[in-house]
């Protein structure tokens, strides 16, 4: 196992290696820049000019990207052009958000996708199984956005439930991780949790909508797999109940294309958090991400996109630890 | 055991399952409307704010987020009237310039003091305009827009800038009289002394925090403790905390103020999206935001929400670039293309309330409008003679305009671009149409490249002076609009560099009517962008310049 690990670690490398030329060469193919996004209305060609001469713009590309990385491997990723705040103090203050927001998306389309696929499976063909299949299809088909936007005007007020924000502007909760939910179980600020909650309810719904329908029929498909396969028949006729069939046999053989899902998924949740938490005004990740690329603010673009494949490496690793630990063959391989 | 555990996953997972659901259920219950604050004096204010501010200390900034919070915190010499652009007394009760236009003498209101505390006079007016003018650093420089724009030069010009500064030297004749020498006179003045870039700040506090090192790290700049935290000015309020997270800045009155505010606190929440901060108003969250969507202003309304109109203080026009068609060299030609665009139409279908026709390229409200200019109602039938007399009926032009984007002068670029292109259709004009990003290439294409024959931009005016409009757009050779005149650029520079009062009004009617009758663009539209508070404020008044001053607001 753990010579699996370090390899993995070493083939990261490369890869971050890879992508930071990736998205340094095409941060700088885009047209308009940082400056005249910063010079805003007021901005002539000859102020950006300047002002690229003074960011170091105007310098040959090959040049600009080894200053780039040989501050960014003594961890200096530059101060962000929107906020001129350091970017990884940035990220910092900014990932419980995500990490918050996208946890409980994972873990509403876990609890609910995974049982929902279940079903369909197992009535396959019937009605539960087409009303859960359509279901997932609008979950796929709904952009984000427009989820978003119609939840904050149809659901927000009916259900009395904040619209926008982490926090509602009375609460003055005390900070120490930047976890809402956690901070207010640690300094025993009830109300604090209860409004961190109601918060995290409709961005965590609209972002759990793509995977929850993913995971839904993948399941129901990994299941459906398992119910042809040999070993069911042997497992019913050595008179084992249903139930533990179901559990032990169909469930545990069905979940390893599942986990995969939900491994990849997580990897995509940073993509999805961009919009919900842009139009939540949930401020993560996501939401400076989007900020950073309409004001071309290359330092911070250029740390969150590294970062996030960073977490998608990351994420992959864990994923393949844990086929070892459903499926032992994996191991022993 | 393997069936215990997965009894327990299962249990964990209906127990997760129902505490979602129990909260959703839960929260029905609650209040929707949490009113900040109490009735007359005192109370929060929370407003929605359309960006993040970079920073406090104004001399670095030029961008309307930044300034909306530091005008609350900092006053100028010179302000605008709440409503208008005129000018009235701020921290200066008086002002006078000599009748060559290059000394300005300043009287200044006495007993102010900044929120720390020092007495603001004469020698801290001077020790702020020497700060600017001897500001060290390419990078403390290039921030410095307005500075550059106006006063044109430093001491040591550094970096990117260039040009003979217009400052000389300041004088502290008595605490309470400042003298500003000047090598040339200069149009903008006195208005420009309104700009928030140009607002006073505690020398003591300048100094202890090293406001002026400004310092270039890769391809991004880091200022000083001082523009984050410790901004310090004589303003209603005074800083008081800046969390990044929560994308809040909250200010609290200014004892120390001689006009102190009436609110506790003020709080800036920064909410990019419109729909996400038309949500956290209809939910009380905020209890006002700027630049509300036009087709939401009945619904605001209807809900009970005030939707306050602000003076047109901007242009919409229809750019020609003269090197792109050679046709369009010939007056005739763009005469027609005036005569052609049904305006009136498309001010009254496409614009916000109060939006007007634009005569000329700077709006009412500026010294130096004049009504006397030759206009170009709608005539079709007109625009295709000029045409056909220009030899130019087959015309085929490449029309660009912006998407992605948002601006006070133009709410809806596609649509002021269907509207005008159908219009030029009508009089047998093939076009061809260019959308692009605003922000991917838009403006480096009609203005560094020069690569459209038409195309669709504005201005939103900085401060009360005609040269910040037609000199900005007409003042020399561009390649947005590739002719050259010279008669013209005489004209301007001349107005510019004209004494205040009439004679530089005059100078720029004079400047509006040549402008009009040679046509190097089509004015539009003078659209009014809005604001909006919730139903319990008082006290906002919407200002022309989006220069509203929190300090006499109260929560009925």
């Amino acid at each position: 196992m753990l010579r699996f690990l370090v390899r993995r670690v070493l083939q990261a490398i490369p890869t971050l290696l890879i992508l930071s030329i990736l998205v340094f060469a095409w941060l700088r193919s885009l047209p308009g820049g940082p400056a005249a996004a910063l010079l805003g209305d007021k901005a002539t060609p000859e102020k950006i000019a300047s002002l690229n001469h003074v960011l170091g713009l105007d310098q040959p590309i090959i040049l600009q990207y080894f200053k780039f990385l040989g501050r960014a491997l003594t961890g200096d990723f530059g101060n962000s052009l929107v906020s001129a705040q350091p970017v990884m103090g940035e990220i910092g203050t900014f990932l419980p958000a995500t990490i918050e927001l996208g946890l409980s998306a994972m873990i509403i389309a876990i609890v609910l996708g995974v049982p929902f696929g279940y079903i369909a499976a197992r009535f396959r063909g019937g009605v539960p199984d087409n009303v859960i299949i359509v279901l997932t299809l609008v979950g796929v088909a709904v952009p984000v956005f427009f989820l978003g936007y119609a939840m904050q005007d149809l659901l927000a007020a009916p259900l009395g439930l904040p619209s926008q924000g982490r926090q509602a502007p009375g609460i003055d909760a005390t900070s120490i991780t930047n976890f809402a939910i956690l901070d207010g179980i640690m300094t025993s600020e009830w109300d604090a949790v209860w409004d961190a909650i109601k918060h995290l309810i409709l961005p965590a719904f609209a972002l759990a909508t793509i995977p929850l329908a993913v995971i839904t029929r993948i399941t129901r498909a990994s299941v459906l797999d398992v119910f042809n396969e040999d070993f069911l028949r042997t497992a019913n006729s050595k008179g084992l109940t249903q139930s533990v069939i179901r559990r032990r046999h169909v469930l545990r053989n069905a979940l390893l294309p599942v986990v995969t899902t939900i491994g990849l998924q997580t990897g995509a949740l940073l993509g999805g958090a961009v919009l919900t938490e842009r139009v939540f005004n949930f401020r993560g990740l996501g939401f400076l991400l989007a900020e950073g690329i309409e004001r071309r603010d290359y330092p911070r673009l250029q740390a969150l996109l590294l970062f996030g494949a960073l977490v998608y490496v990351l994420v992959n690793m864990l994923v393949d630890i844990s086929y070892g630990i459903i499926d032992p063959r994996v191991r022993v391989r | 055991m393997q069936q215990l555990r997965l009894t327990r996953t299962r249990r964990a997972a209906l127990i997760g399952f129902a505490g979602v659901l129990a909260v959703s259920l839960t929260a029905c219950a609650e209040s929707k409307r949490d009113e900040a604050g109490g009735g007359g004096t005192g109370g929060t204010m929370v407003f929605g704010d359309t960006g993040n501010p970079k920073m406090f200390d104004p001399a670095f900034n030029d961008d309307g987020e930044t300034f909306r919070i530091t005008r609350q915190m900092l006053d100028t010499l010179i302000q605008n009237k709440q409503g208008t652009a005129e000018l009235e007394p701020s921290l200066a009760t008086k002002w006078e310039p000599s009748n060559d236009g290059k000394t300005w003498t300043f009287t200044l209101k006495q007993g102010v003091k900044f929120s720390d505390g020092t007495a603001f006079d004469a020698s801290a007016v001077c020790y702020n305009f020497d700060r600017w003018y001897n500001m060290k650093g390419a990078a403390a420089q290039s921030q410095m827009i307005y500075y550059g724009d106006v006063f044109e030069g430093f001491a040591h010009n550094e970096g990117d800038a260039s040009g003979d500064p217009v400052y000389k030297s300041c004088e502290a004749k008595d605490p309470s009289t400042a003298v500003i020498n000047l090598n040339k006179a200069k149009g903008a003045f006195p208005a420009a002394f309104t700009l928030p870039s140009f607002a006073m700040q505690s020398p003591t506090a300048l100094k202890q925090y090293d406001a002026d090192k400004v310092t270039q790290s890769g391809d991004s700049f880091t200022y000083s403790d001082y523009a984050y935290k410790h901004v310090t000015g004589t303003g209603p309020f005074k800083f008081d905390s800046w969390d990044q997270g929560k994308g809040e800045i909250t200010l609290v009155r200014n004892d120390s103020s001689t006009e102190p505010a009436k609110l506790d606190k003020l709080v800036f929440k920064v909410i990019p999206d419109e729909n996400a901060r038309k949500q956290a108003l209809k939910a009380g969250d905020i209890q006002g935001y700027d630049f509300p969507a036009p087709q939401d202003y009945g619904l605001l309304r209807n809900e009970g929400e005030q939707v306050l109109i602000r003076p047109s203080f901007n242009v919409l026009y229809l750019g020609i670039n003269q090197s792109g068609n050679p046709k369009l060299k010939d007056p005739r030609v763009r005469q027609a293309l005036a005569y052609g665009i049904n305006r009136e139409q498309f001010v009254k279908s496409k614009l916000a309330e109060g939006s007007e026709v634009a005569t000329e390229f700077v709006p009412k409200a500026i010294s130096g409008y004049t009504d006397d200019v030759t206009k170009y109602p709608y005539d079709p039938a007109k625009a295709k003679q000029l045409l056909a007399e220009a030899g130019a009926s087959n015309l085929t032009l490449k029309f660009y305009y912006p998407t992605e984007v948002t601006r006070p002068y133009m709410p809806n670029p596609a649509d002021t671009f269907t509207s005008i292109s159908e219009d030029l259709k009508n009089i047998g004009i093939t076009i061809q149409p260019v959308a692009e990003p605003w922000n991917g290439g838009y403006k480096d294409d009609v203005q560094k490249f020069g690569k459209q024959d038409l195309h669709l931009l504005g201005w939103t005016g900085d401060y009360n002076d005609a040269g910040n409009f037609v000199g900005t757009f007409f003042g020399r050779e561009k390649k947005e609009f590739g002719f050259n005149n010279p008669e013209l650029f005489n004209a301007l520079a001349q107005a510019d560099g004209s004494p205040a009062g009439d004679a530089h009004a005059k100078a720029y009617q004079n400047v509006n009517k040549m402008i009009m009758d040679y046509l190097p663009a089509i004015p539009i539209a003078y659209p009014t962008p809005a604001i909006v508070v919730g139903p319990k404020i008082k006290g906002v008044v919407a200002s022309p310049l989006t220069d509203e001053r929190f300090n006499n607001v109260t929560i009925g």
